[in-house]
């Protein structure tokens, strides 16, 4: 009898176990997304793999494209796993770029104060954006769709007002040979790329420069900034409070967690990464325009809920919306490489974004033990 | 085990019985125009149990959560080891060694065990300037914990969520135990439990108490706070209706004190007993 219980338990206790680590995995946020990521690289490596889309410079492509949606995406997913929303994004990429190129090339203040007002700017901006929410318990839907349309109309206004036009260029002049500009532009590894380049292993241009010059900038920048988040998320302190202050932050606050300074701290966070944005591409391209960024704000939450991002936050992943990203740029720059018309991409986008919500649904279940 | 019962903050600190660890004088409440606490006292000394009673909305968890810096209080007197406190947060209640199983758990479904059960307390681990939480260690520590209130998991990182209500009760209560180095409260932590988690939930109270805390424990089960009490404060509307240690009152005392003008006790009657 006693025997008969025993092999019960052992049984049991079995396939509890089995249970758990088929659970962890489905538990894994970022699940939804690299199989997706996959699923997209077989598409278009079939489709796409004789038209250059896999070589170097097809690869630069769509990993800068992936890269520069990683830095917000990365901001994005933190927010929203704390629970809160930031459409201020966009509109702050804008803002941002114009904080650069305006004192710059007409108040002859030296790149490298732009760039760091431009920073210290942003930060102000997204401690406001957070420091409402968190005071008037409003949904951060409604607070920062306020903020896209203030900022964007101010960067509209203030441009116009100090230099009577929305496309501010000119700022090359100012930025060639500058650090920031190496730091937000630079290519990196351009001698292995050379090496590579001689060696045969990528093609040459006409002029015997390699294909590809080396790493840009902003696809380290993505690298550097979503390995911080990943690490901060998962492996620290804040990152528990990150995710608490998501899940529920009355529970959070009674056991001391400072849910408000968290908040606040990941929109100074969202409107650091939309800086960093902007500032690659104010320095890629040696100009500033009003309307730069328009609607990255959802290709970051896109990115982020393909990643396994719940809306009601609490749970997901940077490395999800990392491959979120990733996929995006694939399938945007493979859309190109096969000659489709460009407008099935926003179709593609939009059956992607429901599927990964039907999903994460299922997902959600599954880990709260909900029916 | 021990071990890590000795990792617990202040656990060196080993107050001897029967002192004062916090004492409340005329505590007054308001939440705008509703009156939750209308002047409270009470003293929790170390090695007891105080059993808080009272019918629902008597502002027992009010009262809790005003010593547990979730609220602050409007007036009166909190002296916590004779020094006078204003907890502004959660925080600082627990930094002064006060920890709380509330009402509602304060656990976070999607979260895991380990996760909820070090949520504002996460155990650091430095390397260089970088701290990260230790996740190996919280981890042991929290199947431990839950081990010796009886509940074997086997997953330390699965989500609160997937668990039973009275394993998530558990999961609470053997957090405030592992953090709690001078007081414990506890907020009704027997509602969703079941006959052997209840005995082993009143076998851990009073360990607990041997080992020298303090603990307010909250029920409406009074054979559960005969049990385990050593003094009783029963309130009613916010006010207190007075405070017996245990060799003042009988358990049917109790009961009629609670049921206040005996109705309880003439339905019990009706019903043979039954209640
Ligand atoms: N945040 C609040 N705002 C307004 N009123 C409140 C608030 N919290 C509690 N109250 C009121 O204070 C009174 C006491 O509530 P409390 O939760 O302390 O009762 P309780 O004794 O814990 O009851 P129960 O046994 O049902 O848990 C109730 O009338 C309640 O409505
Ligand atoms: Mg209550």
């Amino acid at each position: 009898m006693a025997d008969r219980e025993a092999v019960l338990t052992a049984i049991r206790d079995e396939r509890l176990k089995r249970q758990s680590t088929l659970r962890r995995l489905m538990a894994m946020p970022e699940l939804g997304a690299i199989a997706g990521a996959i699923l997209v690289f077989l598409f278009f490596g079939v489709t796409a793999g004789g038209t250059g889309m896999f070589a170097a410079d097809g690869v630069l492509n769509w990993v800068t494209v992936a890269g520069q949606l990683t830095i917000i995406a990365t901001g994005a997913a933190l927010l929203m796993i704390g629970g809160e929303f930031d459409l201020s994004v966009g509109s702050m990429i804008g803002f941002a770029g114009m904080m650069i190129a305006i004192p710059t090339v007409y108040f002859g203040v030296p790149i490298e104060l732009s760039v760091l007002f431009a920073f210290v700017g942003a930060l102000a901006i997204g401690f406001l954006n957070g420091l409402i929410v968190v005071r008037t318990r409003l949904p951060s839907f409604i607070v920062t769709l306020a903020s896209l349309y203030i900022l964007r109309g101010m960067t509209i206004a203030l441009s116009i007002l100090f230099a009577n036009r929305t496309i501010v260029s000119g700022v090359r002049n100012f930025a060639d040979g500058t650090w920031v500009q190496a730091l937000f532009a630079g290519k990196a590894f351009s001698g292995l790329f050379v090496w590579l380049a001689e060696t045969g292993v990528i093609a040459t241009l006409p002029n015997g420069d390699p294909a590809v010059k080396g790493i840009p900038a902003v696809v380290l920048w993505a690298a550097g900034l979503a390995l911080i988040g990943h690490v901060v998320l998962s492996r620290t302190r804040l990152g528990n409070w990150i995710f608490a202050s998501g899940g529920d932050a009355n529970a959070a606050r009674n056991v001391g967690v400072p849910v408000g300074r968290v908040k606040i701290g990941l929109f100074m966070t969202t409107a650091f990464c939309a800086t960093v944005y902007a500032t690659c591409q104010v320095m890629e391209f040696g100009s500033a325009a009003a309307d730069r960024g328009l609607l990255k704000e959802f290709e970051a939450i896109i990115a982020a809920v393909i990643g396994g991002c719940l809306l009601t936050g609490g749970y997901g992943s940077v490395v999800g919306a990392v491959f979120g990203a990733l996929i995006f740029g694939v399938v945007q720059m493979g859309i190109l490489f096969t000659g489709a018309p460009n407008d099935w991409f926003l179709v593609f986008l939009g059956l992607m974004l429901l599927t990964a919500v039907l999903f994460n649904n299922v997902v959600r279940r599954r880990v709260t033990g909900e029916r | 085990m021990s071990a890590a019962i000795a990792s617990t903050p202040d656990a060196a600190v080993r107050p001897e019985p029967g002192r004062p660890l916090i004492e409340v004088r005329d505590l007054v409440k308001h939440f705008g125009p509703v009156v939750a606490l209308a002047g409270v006292s009470l003293t929790v000394r170390a090695g007891e149990v105080l059993c808080l009673l009272g019918d629902n909305g008597a502002g027992k968890s009010t009262l809790i959560k005003t010593l547990s810096g979730v609220h602050k209080p409007t007036s009166g007197d909190f002296l916590v080891e004779g020094r006078p406190v204003a907890f502004s947060t959660p925080r600082d209640a627990l930094d002064a060694g006060i920890a709380t199983v509330f009402q509602d758990l304060a656990m976070i479904p999607l979260m895991s065990i380990t996760r909820n059960f070090f949520m504002g307390r996460e155990p650091i681990r430095r390397v260089g300037p970088l701290s990260f939480m230790d996740m190996g260690f919280a981890d042991r520590v929290a199947r431990e914990e839950m081990k010796r209130i009886g509940i074997d998991i086997r997953d330390p990182r699965q989500a609160v969520g997937t668990l039973s209500g009275g394993e998530r009760q558990c999961v609470a209560i053997a957090r405030a135990v592992y953090f709690g180095a001078k007081v414990l409260i506890l907020d009704e932590p027997t509602s969703a439990l079941g006959v052997a988690q209840t005995s082993m939930v009143l076998k851990y109270v009073s360990q607990v108490r041997h080992r020298g805390l303090g603990v307010i424990f909250i029920t409406h089960n009074v054979r559960h706070a005969y049990a385990v009490g050593n003094a009783f404060t029963v309130l009613n509307r916010g006010k207190t209706l007075g405070t017996y240690r245990k060799s003042e009152i009988t358990i049917d005392a109790l009961q009629n004190l609670m049921a206040g003008d005996k109705e309880l006790q003439s339905l019990s009657d009706d019903l043979d007993g039954m209640v």
